[in-house]
This record gives structure tokens, sequence and C-alpha cells, in this order.
């Protein structure tokens, strides 16, 4: 079968993510078993199942390896310079409340050089989704250390193992004041895909972390083997306890990897609190911004 | 498309878009029933792409499907194929 589309007895029948994707854009440049391929994957399904106005999400990536799930969704999507994917995301959601804005991207990306931006929308809770791949590295420049490598791992740029203290991703978007925090594995993907679909329709800051192998650079500086061989990793030593207090889910290298839906809760959105604030201070005065929003 | 003639036993079957797959082997490690094989066959760029062995264990619950990073690979089962069928006048994409 050398088409899209495979054709028994005159039925066609198409991959069921396919309508989601640029499919001029496939194969896509991700090497052999790096697992962003199946987020995506997950994200198109949880996209399907959410029911969702297509014409009324758009993706928003930085810069790096994920950052290229911009340009093979099949959605209005723009692919932001460096780190800058949430104020891009924050202005987008602004200048038109209607939209459901997805800010898809790695962990150097929305950590390293955007971490400040993270910190202030997490703070005010933009109703955005933040999906993060963390693949523990600096994937297309050559595996240079990134702010959530594990001590004791081997990068480029640390030769002898790691030894600063990495980022605990679920733990800062709690303390931001993120509504939903989630984190999961490659391997665990009917559980990504209902995250994504929770956080699609969570109104607030949602904040969900896959760790991805990343195997051409991460898992072969480290001699950790295959892609495959770290999603096998992922199944026997990741533990599932949803609620758990994110101050305990640090990742250690190799170690054991705590997964779960950590953080569900409720609080006012940075537009439902201004159109309330300005209410209160002009009364009618004042016309409430993206109210037809609001009230859905 | 699995080659081999679907057996009486088999619920489902896979498709595979053999020449963007680029044998990672996830849909192998991963598929519940165990039966998917890496070919002996090479692609264009030189990747062993999945098949069936043995074919008649596919459920065609598409696990395989989910977890293929390049969207090369997924299944179907025989049921939706034949919905498909009685509703055949028009082209209809199979949902997940």
């Amino acid at each position: 079968m050398s088409t899209e589309q495979a054709v028994l007895d005159g039925l066609e029948i198409d991959n069921p993510v396919m309508p989601y994707l640029r499919k001029d854009r496939i194969p896509h440049i991700w090497c052999p078993g790096c697992g962003i391929g199946t987020t995506v994957n997950c994200f198109a399904r949880a996209l399907g199942e959410s029911g969702l106005d297509l014409d009324k999400v758009a993706v928003v990536s930085g810069i790096g390896c994920t950052g290229r799930v911009a340009g093979y969704m099949n959605l209005d999507s723009f692919h932001t310079t460096h780190g800058r994917p949430i104020p891009f995301a924050t202005g987008l959601k602004l200048a038109n409340p209607e939209l459901k804005v997805v800010v898809y991207s790695g962990d150097g990306d929305l950590f390293a050089i955007g971490g400040n931006h993270f910190f202030h929308a997490a703070r005010r809770n933009m109703d955005l989704m933040v999906v993060c791949i963390n693949n523990h590295t600096y994937g297309m420049t050559g595996g240079q250390l990134a702010p959530t490598t594990p001590m004791g791992a081997t990068q480029t740029t640390m030769p002898y193992g790691n030894f600063e203290q990495p980022f605990n991703l679920p733990f800062i978007a709690d303390a931001c004041g993120a509504v939903y925090v989630a984190r999961w594995t490659v391997y665990h993907v009917k559980q990504i895909t209902r995250a994504m679909k929770e956080g699609l329709s969570k109104r607030g800051f949602a904040f969900i972390e896959i760790i991805s192998p990343c195997p051409t650079l991460y898992s072969r500086r480290n001699r950790l083997g295959d892609g495959v061989d770290m999603v096998k990793y992922y199944k026997e030593k990741s533990v599932i306890k949803n609620g758990a207090n994110t101050k305990e889910v640090d990742l250690s290298f190799q170690g054991e990897i705590t997964v779960g839906k950590f953080v569900d809760r409720e609080r006012t959105t940075w537009l439902d609190g201004m159109n309330d604030h300005f209410s209160k201070v002009f009364g009618s005065k004042f016309k409430k911004y993206g109210v037809h929003h609001v009230e859905d | 498309m699995s080659d081999d003639a679907p057996s009486k036993k088999a619920k489902g079957t896979v498709f595979v878009r053999k020449e963007i797959c680029k044998g990672c082997s996830y849909c192998i490690d991963f598929c519940p029933p165990h039966c998917l094989a890496f070919s002996d066959d090479y692609n264009a760029k030189g990747y062993h792409y999945p098949v069936l062995s043995p074919a008649e264990d596919c459920t065609g619950c598409d696990l395989c499907g989910l977890y293929c990073p390049d969207f090369a690979i997924f299944g179907v089962k025989y049921e939706d194929i034949e919905k498909l069928r009685q509703d055949a006048a028009t082209p209809v994409r199979v949902s997940a």
C-alpha cells in the first residue's frame, strides 16, 4: 500500500489521525524512537474526542524538536521565537477569547529561556493548555545540559555527569497556581489522551508534562539504548499516584517516575478576574470583554 | 495492508504505510496480543517495517495506531469494516 488510504474492496479507510495533520509534511523530521510523534498522535485523538470546533483551536510552539508540532498540525498554528510561545498564546487568547489556545513545546523552550513567561501565565491563570514534552535535554542543538537533566546524567556540556539540581516541573506549575497539573510518560498513551481531553475542556492554566525519550542524544550519551528501551523503562519504573503532593515528584536518573493527575482545582481566570474587577469599579459603564465566551 | 488472507479467527487487522515507517518498534513491543513482528524486507529508507505475525491474533484494537510516532500504522476491527461496507455508498473514514 503506497497511498495514504487503504483500499479494501472499494472501501476507503484512513488513519483516524490523518485529518488532524498536514499530510504533505509527513514523514516528519523526528528521529526513529522519538516519542514526540506519539504525543502528537494522542493530541490528535484528544482533539477528535473533545468535539471542539477545529477552527477555534490554535497551536503555538516555540523552538526545538517539540516546536515542530505547530507545523504538523492541521490547525491554525504559529511557530514563535525561542521561549516565547506563552506570551504569544496569551496575546492570541486575549485578542480572540473564543479560541482555545494550546502551547505545545519542549522543556528547554518553556522552562529554560521561557521560564519567566511560564511562571507569570500560571500566576495569572491565563486560559491556556500547556503541553511540555520533557526529554531531559536540548535535542535540536546537540544534547546540551537542560534545566530538566537529572543529576548524574551525562550531556555534551557535562561530560562527567550533571551535578546541578533539575527543575521539578509539576511542582513549579502547582506553586505558580496552575489549575490542572498532570505528568505522564510516552508509555501512557491512553492517559495522555484523557489528560489532554481534560486540559482542553478546563478553563484556566492547564499544564501537562510528558516524559519522552531522546534516543539520539540523551539515551546515546548515557548508554540507555534505543527509544523503545526508554519507553520500557518508563513502563517498569513509573508509579501512578493521582493527587500526589507535587513536592515529592522529583525525577532522578533512571529512578522511579511518579505519574498521574496531581492538581485539578478551580480558580478565577485572568479574563474573568478583569471583567469582575472593572465591573465593580466602573459599574455599568464597563462592557465586559469576551463575555459571550465567559457565559458559555 | 497485511498481505495475509484474513483467517476466520482474527477479529481485526492492521494497515501499514511502510514507506513512512522508521522501524522504532513501539508497535511491536507494546502490541497487547504480541501479533506484530519486523518484516524481513526493507522500505525505501532502509528500515524494517512491522507485519502481522501471526495475523489471526490481531484484535484490531488500534493500540499500535495510538503508539506509532510516525502515523504509519493503524488497526481496524473487522466489525467496523463490516459496518462501513453496509454504508459503502459514500466513502467513510473510520473514527477512533
